[in-house]
């Protein structure tokens, strides 16, 4: 992220490490103060009981459900519909992406439609996937594609416009295959947005698939948040969302990790 | 017009022509895709007995709400957090994380603290919305150059008028890219939240019709909702360059 490294750059100079420290204590603080908060807001009787669970009710519930086999089944549809969905996505999306690139005019007379749907909200397009594929993992799949496609087509295909067109017409001259055009001169520069791609694509899709299971299913984690929304068990709908969100997070830095090592490579 | 905005209108035509075609000679059931014609028709009818008027306002209201408290906040937080450096180093990495996480998963949580109303879908569209702006914001205050500031120096400006006459107007270009971001956002997040809790709104529309098994009205509906995303996207875009110079 530049503004970090703008952040870092900027930062006091030689004093490193009692800086470190300062930043920390911060953090440290800051935690601290929204966990005190969230205690005091939660005993304070201001709210109707139960609507600010206490995280003392919080963490057992967590541990609850990672240790109830029935948790890890419904993660296990979540995880099936997310990757199925984003394997589908992801890849129609990068070989639209790429076609585009290479084909400027096609590009000129799509890209305004995609920009438009790539901001659509694609939860709209549920009831019509539900039409579909039915109210089952079908229809979640499909929306964990739609949602993943955007990003993935539309970052590749911002790569495909970074290559160099002297590229493209040095290897024609040597007449290269079309085949080994993509892979000589296209793949290797468009690796990084790919992976930017890739990357705002599964966490998109993660988004979609759980938001279409809090709608309409009967299997998933989106599903089970908001069965304990329906019977008020706010402590357990705490937990679950915590559990979705380090998940969601860690798999985005894992990406996003991999993305940096990838483009220092190439 | 341009020759390619020529050709995706008529290959939008087409596509339409060939839907009609093909659903009308029963390749595709009506019940899968509506077509087209029908669309218009339920289209006029949302307009006539579904008070479509009112849900487009409502997604509307919300949306340019939702923004505006987006910006009224996360400019002033984006600014504090390039003036202070030591909080920008603690959270800077914290917001990027949030931008990144799935808020949006949180409503359930806002609708135990709310209620089922207008309320949660602004103050969570809101939240969204504000985070590209404080990271934007970020950015734009420190990329203002050195020179400029020097000049300032020079001149003896007050710092009041350093922010005005000379830290804002560099900044405004970077900061409405975040603007941009955020209307989009916080319309994504107001259709889905409209969608998901039937509160109101185009979004509720969607569902509703689908819950009556009305699909040529469900189809429209959608429609309705690509054209209001159209309008904000064109809206962004035209505003971010009259605010760029070059």
């Amino acid at each position: 992220m530049a503004a970090s490294r703008l952040a870092r750059s900027s930062a006091g100079g030689g004093k490193g490490s009692s800086r470190a420290a300062q930043v920390l204590s911060v953090q440290i603080a800051t935690f601290v103060a929204v966990w005190a908060a969230w205690e005091a807001l939660s005993r304070s009787g201001l709210l109707f009981e139960g609507v600010v669970p206490s995280s003392l009710a919080v963490f057992p519930a967590i541990l609850e459900h990672l240790l109830d086999p029935v948790f890890w089944d419904h993660m296990g549809r979540t995880a099936y519909e997310v990757v199925a969905g984003f394997a589908l996505g992801a890849s129609v999306g990068a070989a639209l992406g790429l076609l585009l690139g290479m084909r400027r005019f096609l590009a000129a007379v799509l890209e305004p439609y995609i920009n438009y749907l790539a901001a659509t909200p694609k939860i709209v397009f549920l009831p019509i996937m539900m039409v579909m594929f039915g109210v089952g993992a079908g229809s979640k799949i499909a929306m964990a594609a739609i949602s993943a496609f955007f990003p993935v087509a539309v970052s590749v295909y911002r790569g495909t416009l970074q290559v160099n067109p002297v590229h493209v017409r040095v290897a024609r001259s040597f007449k290269a295959s079309q085949w080994k055009i993509v892979k000589s001169v296209y793949l290797p520069s468009i690796v990084p947005p790919l992976l930017t791609g890739l990357r705002l694509g599964l966490g998109v899709a993660i988004v979609g698939t759980l938001l279409a299971e809090i709608k309409l299913a009967n299997k998933g984690l989106g599903y089970v948040v908001i069965q304990h929304y329906n019977f008020f068990r706010t402590a357990d709908m705490y937990a679950v969302l915590i559990i979705i969100f380090v998940i969601a997070v860690g798999i985005n830095t894992l990406m996003d990790r991999l993305a940096t090592r990838f483009s220092h490579k190439v | 017009m341009k020759l390619s905005t020529i050709v995706g209108l008529a290959g939008v035509a087409a596509l339409a022509v060939l839907l009609e075609i093909l659903i009308g000679q029963g390749y595709i059931s009506p019940f899968l895709v509506a077509p087209p014609s029908e669309i218009g028709v339920e289209l006029v009818a949302l307009w006539k007995e579904e008070r479509l008027v009112e849900a487009l306002l409502m997604t509307f209201g919300s949306t340019l709400a939702s923004t505006g408290i987006a910006i009224a906040v996360g400019v002033p937080v984006g600014f504090l957090l390039n003036r202070v450096r030591l909080l920008a180093e603690a959270y800077e990495g914290w917001i990027a994380g949030l931008f990144s996480a799935p808020l949006i998963l949180l409503y359930p949580l806002f609708l135990v603290l709310f209620g089922r109303g207008l309320m949660t879908i602004i103050v969570i569209s809101s939240i969204l919305a504000t985070i590209p702006i404080v990271l934007n914001t970020m950015q734009a205050f420190a990329q203002v150059r050195a020179v400029h500031l020097n000049v300032a120096r020079a001149f003896k400006l007050t710092s009041w008028q350093t922010f005005w006459k000379v830290l804002l107007p560099a900044a405004l270009p970077t900061i409405f890219t975040g603007i941009r971001l955020a209307l989009i956002y916080s319309m994504i997040s107001v259709v889905a939240i409209e969608y998901l809790v039937v509160l109101g709104g185009l979004g509720s529309l969607v569902s509703d019709l689908y819950d009556r098994y009305n699909i040529p009205g469900m189809y429209a509906a959608i429609v309705a909702v690509i054209g209001v995303t159209v309008v904000f996207f064109k809206l962004a875009t035209e505003v971010e360059r009259w605010l760029r110079p070059v």
